[in-house]
């Protein structure tokens, strides 16, 4: 494995080495992905952003790209042969990249740098996520109306805080319409492995589960789904609307190029400063994907009146009173959670059983 | 924690089906190790025959067709590496690894109208009363034909190397290609048939998780699954019998912890995931310990042949 990625940074620095000549007064704007662009998942939409950005300012930008980019120190490499080329934004568009960004952007204060689903900012560093927690809780809903087992599968990639308040939203969402509902929750370690996700989701369907949601990024799960029947799935990151009605009946769609767009102007105009984005339903970072008709009519009208009163704002997936995991108390009754406690979120809410690994 | 959650006779069956790609891709390996060349290509040969397997199945409608096809793409693939290694004495860890990077380049430009598509099924054997039987039936006797093929490949690797000619004259290639040339044992011939053999199974493997295990076709879909292969291959000390038990634990593992998982149980997964790697590890180092010089790798393994006047 080692030596497959070594020598994709190696390709990859070879490739962008020579992009590195063609200097000019366009903007030019980077990003990597984690996984490839074929994922139909989150490195797809992502893609779809730059796409956007592309179409958008024609002439005027450059783009370029590096896809299956490994978390670490291969993820430095690929930034810094980036913002020698030339490269004026920079956006790195998982987790584990926060502390490259950190690392690279420090050597390279000319360069801006955007860092998806992190918490830290500098000078030249923003970030920027999509509070998917609001599409989760719609999930929930869904997922606790349509079981008939009572048993959800939860397909989880790495115990961050994003990945944690999902569940947490999705849980509490179900619970409320439905008490007996319980979560299996399995971590698969991974952003993205087609066979490893599918025989997560094919674990969790054999042990009963007859929804699964899931927070990695291949349209695997819901293959496997599909393939046992009777299994309801949720499009992640993407619509994956090649499955539906079944067993894909309603998705969270990440919309980047609204915020690309705005950024890359921002940077064209010199008025680009670091700042931290946490968008919603409401700006439309976060949309839910056509609730399909395998969903009774009852079932999607009270779905879409959540989505509307989460954007609204008169609706929080977290309101109080709600418990920690370990029974203490979180919010009182009517409390909402703050932006600070959700984005280091690392414990699960009451009801939800099993630990969260380190 | 819910232990009886988890049906013992699924899971069986479920490790079976993650190992057999697994199985098949090390296989092939193992011959072209036992030839004496490394092929550290696995991985993109695995990824070629996904799509072309999966691309064929969803034209023609059948899923045999798509294995025949899977296999031919991976060896086509293959000759790529067998013509530069043999034929222009390139380094062969060098070209193994262009090789990968290679196939799942040309993987996904091929793949691309594929995507989100969803192959024919390759239906499970009816067996008779033998699937009717409690917990075996369900376990090991209702699966698809390509696990059990890839059992009776088994079998047939290790009847081939250990007990016919053929398979001796491979392995003496793989031990001293100078001295088999000597002998007028033909050192390319050999090679290059084992190293299509090698693909056209890594293309089988690759195939399985496009049209079984997953199915469908994504980018990059064999998610590192090439190199455990390889490192299979080194875990089984290069016999054909400890290659099943090799891919069956390193698949069984996997589906284990996914299953001991979503019943519950508190256990530190990160374990579970690198202790395959860590037997290997144990496996090579205890081999290495063993007397001074037998290891048991072939001992003419990634070097290059040129034949002698």
């Amino acid at each position: 494995m080692i030596r497959r990625r070594t020598l994709l940074g190696a390709a990859a620095l070879a490739a962008l080495a020579t992009g590195a000549f063609a200097q000019d007064d366009k903007t030019k704007v980077g990003f990597i992905y984690v996984g490839p662009v074929g994922d139909g998942g989150w490195s797809y939409e992502h893609n779809q952003g730059r796409l956007a950005v592309e179409e958008h300012f024609g002439d005027k930008v450059e783009t370029v790209y590096q896809e299956s980019v490994p978390e670490g120190a291969d993820a430095e490499r690929v930034m810094t042969q980036m913002a020698l080329s030339g490269a004026d934004l920079i956006f790195t568009t998982s987790f584990g990249y926060m502390d490259p960004t950190m690392n690279v952007a420090a050597k390279f204060p000319d360069v801006k740098f955007e860092h998806a689903t992190g918490y830290k900012t500098a000078e030249n560093v923003s970030n920027y996520s999509a509070r998917f927690y609001e599409g989760r809780a719609v999930q929930g809903l869904i997922a606790g109306r349509m079981t008939k087992s009572n048993k959800i599968g939860y397909i989880a990639s790495f115990p961050i805080p994003e990945v944690i308040r999902g569940i947490n939203a999705a849980y509490l969402a179900a619970k409320k319409v439905n008490p007996d509902v319980e979560f299996n929750v399995v971590w698969a370690f991974t952003w993205f492995d087609p066979a490893k996700e599918a025989d997560a989701a094919k674990a969790l369907i054999e042990q009963g589960a007859d929804v699964v949601l899931q927070h990695t990024d291949s349209t695997a799960p819901q293959a496997a789904a599909a393939e046992a029947g009777n299994v309801i799935t949720f499009g992640q990151a993407s619509d994956m609307g090649e499955y539906a009605p079944m067993p894909r009946v309603s998705s969270i769609i990440d919309n980047w190029a609204p915020y690309y767009i705005d950024r890359v102007q921002a940077v064209m105009d010199g008025t680009w400063e670091s700042k931290s984005t946490w968008d919603g339903i409401a700006p439309g970072m976060v949309e839910i994907g056509e609730i399909s008709d395998a969903v009774p009519a009852d079932v999607k009208a009270e779905a879409l009146a959540l989505k509307d009163a989460i954007a609204s704002g008169e609706t929080h997936p977290f309101t109080g009173p709600i418990n920690k995991q370990d029974g203490s108390a979180w919010l009182v009754e009517g409390e909402t959670a703050d932006d600070g406690t959700l984005a280091g979120m690392d414990f699960y809410v009451e009801g939800l059983s099993g630990d969260i690994p380190n | 924690m819910d232990l009886s959650a988890i049906s013992p006779e699924l899971m069986v069956a479920s490790l079976m089906v993650a190992s057999t790609p697994l199985l098949l891709a090390a296989l092939g390996e193992l011959v072209v190790e036992k030839a004496g060349v490394l092929n550290l290509g696995v991985e993109g040969m695995m990824i070629t025959g996904a799509i072309c397997g999966f691309a064929i199945a969803v034209e023609s409608g059948s899923p045999v067709l798509g294995f025949g096809a899977a296999a031919l793409g991976g060896a086509a693939l293959s000759m790529v590496f067998g013509a530069l290694v043999l034929g222009l004495l390139s380094n062969q860890v060098a070209t193994g690894l262009a090789l990968t990077l290679f196939g799942l380049g040309l993987s996904s430009l091929v793949g691309q109208s594929y995507v989100g598509i969803k192959p024919p099924s390759t239906p499970r054997l009816d067996l008779g009363p033998l699937s009717d039987l409690p917990f075996f039936g369900r376990a090991f006797f209702s699966h698809d034909w390509m696990v059990y093929a890839s059992l009776a490949l088994t079998v047939a690797v290790w009847w081939v190397l250990n007990r016919t000619r053929t398979g001796l004259t491979l392995r003496a290639i793989g031990e001293n290609h100078d001295a088999a040339h000597a002998l007028g044992l033909k050192v390319l011939g050999y090679r290059l048939a084992a190293i299509a053999f090698g693909g056209a199974m890594a293309g089988l493997g690759g195939a399985y998780l496009s049209l079984v295990r997953v199915p469908q076709w994504t980018e990059g879909m064999t998610a590192g699954a090439g190199w455990i292969a390889l490192a299979i291959v080194v875990f089984a000390s290069w016999r054909a019998g400890r290659i099943l038990i090799g891919a069956y634990l390193f698949g069984g593992l996997t589906v284990l912890q996914l299953n001991l998982q979503a019943a519950g149980v508190a256990l530190p997964v990160e374990y579970l995931s690198m202790s395959p790697y860590l037997v290997t590890i144990l496996v090579l180092v205890v081999m290495s310990r063993r007397k001074g010089r037998s290891t048991a790798a072939p001992a003419s393994l990634g070097k290059p042949f040129h034949a002698q006047a």
